[in-house]
């Protein structure tokens, strides 16, 4: 199996924004540019929130982790973890230091509810993904936890979402090798789009320099 | 469309500016005279000679405000450059280009079609605008020679080739002839004090120069910043060779914009007698300077230019024409990084 080094690990937050669109992602994280709007800055307030303990806490048969720095050598991403509970279980893994055997749960904080796209989710089991490399174990489970609902999603990890994670990076990792960024394709998602001014979508082959140039030599 | 945020021009001479929180505070002995948030603003000039805190610099360069140092009589300074922000593939991309005569030649060509195409027009304007006062035959007589030019380098005239950046430059420098030689036509009023015989710059020897000096520096600075929001490295050019301290690529850009932005602005402040002859003062040298109370009025004059809207000709958008600068940056970058088959000058009429 291919693995990656780690300076061509991917952030896993960029999965979001594949999803939405492969041209934002490539503006964000391949020529770094980023159109920073209040949506963006309420997420990484709510992100602090649940990173900011990184210290583990430790009652009794759970163990809370936050912040954790997570990364896969075959997926060649990386990310952190909002928090991944350490549950014990007879059928768990072993960790360092401590006693007994744990089953790691990872729960990712959102802003806002339950999307109707599947961003989400892929994202959560890119990081499980990860945990499972780096621990040599088995996820099964892990939870979505939205801000507005105040509420757990439970999520569970099928073989069908983790090819779908495969898929998308070795898709992001092509375009990166390449250092390319795919052409505009103007969709609804433009309008609610952070990086339209940036991107400027109407650029999507409808106009043409050559034809507005060539039109006023004649003027 | 990104909005545009305000321009702090600071004329107050011996005011300091130093970061309070998230704004700025300016400061006069001591004495705090104004204060005003960081989030409203794009852009500092200060003709202060106190200057800045490093907490503002660092301050303006995180969140891509810029921040010009000018002398009392608006000449350039020095300007606040942060750590870049990214985009280093765009920036491997200018590099590459820039050692690159060919594709130097291909975008420098365009700028240079945006200077002429506007310099044509505002004549073809006067023409039109003030057919009884002006010797409109000459001035057409004119903008049929910058037609012509505009043919060559588009490569129209097979007997007349313009292939390089020689040669690109040699039309420049015609259609810079032909077009200053009836600028002075354009000025209506107050035509003792004001008047055009040529460019002159270091120093500015009469009114009208002291204008345009002013006012290409302050502009140069506009493009430099919209330059490096956009990921450029504003002092790599592609018509201008790189010379240490000077903003290459902001006066590449510049080429298609200082008509229409800024002779445009300057003949009008003189025919709406915006500006008198009292406004200038003249120096041992000879050099021609804004006194300090013209330079007020003349800098509220061009901060209400750039919030007129006009439609932007490639994109049909309607934006301030303050966000040219940003848009044609953009334009720029997304025709470097292959979203357009051209560069596509900023083009008036
Ligand atoms: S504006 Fe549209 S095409 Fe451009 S990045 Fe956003 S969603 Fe993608």
């Amino acid at each position: 199996m291919k693995e990656y080094n780690e300076e061509d690990f991917l952030s896993i937050s960029g999965i979001q924004h594949f999803i939405f669109c492969r041209r934002q992602w490539a503006l964000i994280h391949i020529e770094q540019q980023w159109d920073e709007n209040v949506r963006t800055v309420e997420g990484e307030h709510l992100h602090k929130r649940a990173h900011d303990e990184s210290i583990k806490e430790s009652r009794g048969d759970l163990i809370v982790s936050r912040g954790i720095s997570v990364f896969s050598r075959t997926l060649g991403m990386r990310g952190v973890c909002d928090i991944v509970e350490f549950r014990k279980d007879k059928n768990g893994i072993s960790l360092f230091g401590r006693e007994g055997l744990f089953i790691p749960v990872p729960v990712e904080y959102k802003r806002g509810h339950p999307k109707e796209h599947d961003a989400d989710i892929l994202q959560l089991v890119a990081q499980c993904m990860c945990l499972e490399e780096m621990l040599a174990c088995t996820i099964e489970k892990a939870y979505l936890y939205y801000d507005e609902m105040k509420r757990r999603q439970e999520v569970l990890l099928s073989e069908e979402h983790r090819q779908k994670i495969r898929k998308i990076s070795l898709e992001m990792h092509e375009l990166y090798e390449r250092r390319y960024t795919p052409k505009v394709k103007m969709g609804k998602g433009c309008k609610a789009c952070s990086l339209e001014n940036l991107c400027m979508p109407k650029l999507c082959g409808k106009l043409s320099a050559v034809s507005y140039i060539e039109g006023r030599v004649k003027d | 469309m990104k909005k545009l945020l305000n321009t702090l021009y600071i004329t107050t001479l011996d005011a300091y500016l130093s970061l309070d929180g998230e704004t700025v505070m300016v400061q006069k002995e001591g004495e705090t005279i104004g204060r005003v948030p960081l989030h409203n603003l794009e852009n500092i000039v200060t003709f202060g000679y106190t200057g800045a805190s490093p907490a503002l610099m660092g301050a303006c360069a995180d969140r891509n405000i810029g921040l010009c140092f000018m002398t009392r009589h608006g000449r350039f300074l020095a300007r606040v450059v942060g750590m870049s922000k990214g985009n280093v593939v765009l920036r491997k991309m200018q590099y590459a280009i820039s050692e690159e005569e060919k594709a130097c030649f291909t975008i420098a060509r365009n700028c240079i079609f945006g200077k002429i195409y506007n310099s044509k027009w505002i004549l073809e304007r006067a023409a039109r605008d003030y057919p009884m006062r002006l010797d409109v035959d000459k001035l057409k007589g004119a903008s049929e020679q910058l037609s012509r030019y505009l043919n060559i380098i588009r490569g129209k005239e097979e007997a007349i080739p313009c292939e390089d950046l020689e040669q690109l430059r040699g039309f420049e420098g015609k259609s810079a002839t032909v077009y200053f030689s009836v600028v002075d036509d354009l000025i209506l009023q107050q035509k003792d004090a004001f008047f055009f015989k040529d460019r002159n710059k270091r120093p500015p020897l009469d009114n009208v120069n002291a204008l345009l000096s002013f006012f290409y520096t302050l502009l140069s600075h506009d493009v430099a910043s919209a330059l490096e929001a956009v990921g450029f490295d504003a002092y790599i050019g592609f018509l201008h060779r790189d010379r240490p301290g000077r903003v290459s690529l902001a006066l590449d850009m510049m080429e298609e914009l200082r008509s229409v932005l800024v002779d445009r602005f300057v003949i009008s402040l003189i025919n709406k007698k915006q500006v008198t002859d009292t406004d200038f003062m003249k120096k041992e040298n000879g050099a021609i300077l804004l006194t300090d109370e013209a330079r007020k009025k003349a800098l509220n004059a061009w901060q209400s230019r750039k919030q007129e809207m006009i439609t932007h000709p490639f994109l049909s958008e309607k934006i301030p024409w303050g966000l040219v600068p940003y848009v044609q940056a953009m334009l720029l970058a997304r025709y470097i990084r292959g979203d357009l088959e051209e560069y596509p000058p900023f083009l008036w009429k």
